[in-house]
């Protein structure tokens, strides 16, 4: 008879611990904080979207999120979190593969494989270093200092320019090519993270799994040329030229 | 046919190894692999050099036994196994990379043999159905509609080659582990234990030392049997709705 391990759960190690730690948790704790992440994306992408509504809309926009105050901190926490939650259980996931596959092939062959998938920790690790030059550049404000003493007047308030901060961060040519490479590599880690989270979580089937891919791929693409539109504009086109001088 | 072999040598599992250089010369196109190691193995004992050891038994494509990863993917190119691969397959004067199967639960007895008895371990875990389900004739009282028995006869086509983990670069084995659980969990015969049989036979897979499946899909590529890896999918959904079960305090 298979072993029940029912009578044994009461006394033995706690079920939700031996779930987490399973290979089969680790990788769920993987696609849902994944998700969560991509949630943020969308979501960061559609506020930055008001940047083409001109100045008042994006700087209401950041009056707003500021004013939201521990709220906002509380977002900024669970954010933390997650990110470090994913990358906890990816790294950790790694060690065991590594152990599991102690000698590689002399004749390597990828064979089934895509490089998206093949490249998720580095890709991961880029997109980290990136997201932490953005949270430098744009909201600790430390590459370019003079970002943290612009401010404005919206409504009779004083309010900072968000508008002209981000318009004056991408005349520079160097930091609009490390936004398009950072992009880039987000949008790679993507492609096999939206295709592949669906088989994790075992919502898939033989037939559906390849509109999963394609969907997923398409979704990191999209996100791509929405958030490379802004950098693109500014720099290529002068979007918010006119509004500076 | 001549081909130029490049053979991984091991003298035990903790010996190191490596790859050692042979002449397959005068090999006919009709050859599979193993036999054309067959003739190379003639010839080196001829010139009293210890023969290459491998893995093989029916040598019809059904056992699982033959293994060998050739020139970086188990059991060759093309779906089958290694005793179904002819030599036709290569040009002549090829040079050919012959490798064990890769995983650290698969130790490396000697050359080309491997040790997975990690897979019966998982089997004993819980890829069967314990009581007794009848006869032959008891099996035409159980109506299975026709989707169900095609989806579990395409998972019952897994002959266990260990191929799938052979293939993956983490060593997974969840290719294998799906495939048993999706074979005797749609079926009303096995259906009673299946959330035992997938929480002990994951926790079984993870206790061997295997690893961790990142959706590659190189264990699909490489199936002998083309099982296909949708089945990890629902072998995921199954272990975490039977973990729940388990964390609600359900017997299961």
């Amino acid at each position: 008879m298979i072993t029940s391990h029912s009578a044994s759960a009461r006394t033995g190690p706690c079920p939700g611990w031996l779930w987490l730690n399973s290979s089969i948790g680790k990788k769920t704790a993987v696609a849902v904080t994944g998700i969560a992440l991509v949630a943020f994306v969308i979501g960061h992408l559609l506020g930055n979207f008001t940047i083409f509504l001109g100045p008042d809309a994006i700087n209401a926009y950041g009056a707003k999120l500021q004013s939201l105050g521990p709220l906002l901190w509380a977002i900024r926490l669970a954010l933390l979190g997650i990110l470090v939650a994913h990358i906890y259980f990816t790294m950790k996931l790694w060690q065991e593969n590594k152990a599991a596959r102690p000698q590689k092939y002399i004749a390597s062959n990828p064979v089934g494989t895509t490089v998206f998938a093949r490249t998720m920790r580095l890709s991961g690790l880029i997109v980290l270093a990136f997201v932490i030059f953005h949270l430098a550049h744009f909201t600790v404000r430390v590459v370019d200092p003079a970002f943290a003493t612009m401010h404005t007047t919206l409504d009779g308030q004083e309010v900072h320019d968000v508008y002209k901060m981000v318009v004056t961060g991408f005349q520079n040519g160097p930091v609009v090519f490390i936004y398009i490479i950072g992009l880039f590599l987000l949008t790679f880690h993507l492609s096999h993270g939206l295709s592949s989270l669906f088989q994790t979580l075992g919502i898939t089937n033989r037939r559906i799994r390849q509109n999963y891919e394609i969907a997923g791929r398409a979704l990191a693409w999209a996100l791509y040329v929405g958030y490379i539109s802004i950098p693109v504009s500014i720099y290529f086109f002068g979007l918010g030229k006119g509004v500076l001088q | 046919m001549n081909f130029h072999l490049k053979v991984w040598r091991q003298k035990d599992t903790n010996a190191p190894g490596t790859l050692e250089e042979y002449e397959a010369e005068n090999i006919p196109a009709g050859a599979s692999f193993l036999e054309m190691l067959d003739i190379v193995n003639a010839d080196l004992t001829r010139k009293n050099i210890e023969p290459i050891q491998f893995d093989s038994d029916c040598r019809e494509g059904i056992c699982g036994t033959c293994s060998l990863t050739i020139n970086g993917i188990p059991h060759g190119k093309g779906r089958g196994t290694t005793c179904q691969l002819y030599m036709r397959k290569f040009q002549d004067g090829e040079t050919i990379t012959i490798e064990p199967f890769r995983a650290d639960a698969f130790p490396v007895q000697r050359d080309l043999v491997t040790n997975r008895s990690a897979f019966d371990r998982v089997i004993q875990a819980g890829g069967y159905i314990s009581e007794r389900t009848g006869s032959a004739p008891d099996a035409n009282s159980v109506p299975i509609s026709k989707v169900i028995a095609d989806q579990a006869m395409d998972a019952a086509a897994c002959i266990g080659c260990g191929a799938c983990a052979a293939a993956c670069p983490n060593g997974s084995a969840m290719l294998f582990v799906s495939a048993k659980v999706t074979h005797l969990g749609l079926l009303p015969q096995g259906k009673p234990e299946k959330n035992r049989r997938v929480l002990s036979m994951v926790r079984q897979m993870d206790e061997e030392g295997f690893g961790n499946c990142s959706n590659y899909y190189a264990c699909e590529a490489v199936c002998p049997a083309g099982v296909p890896a949708a089945f990890i999918g629902r072998m995921n959904r199954e272990f975490t709705a039977a973990s729940m079960k388990e964390m609600v305090g359900m017997s299961v």
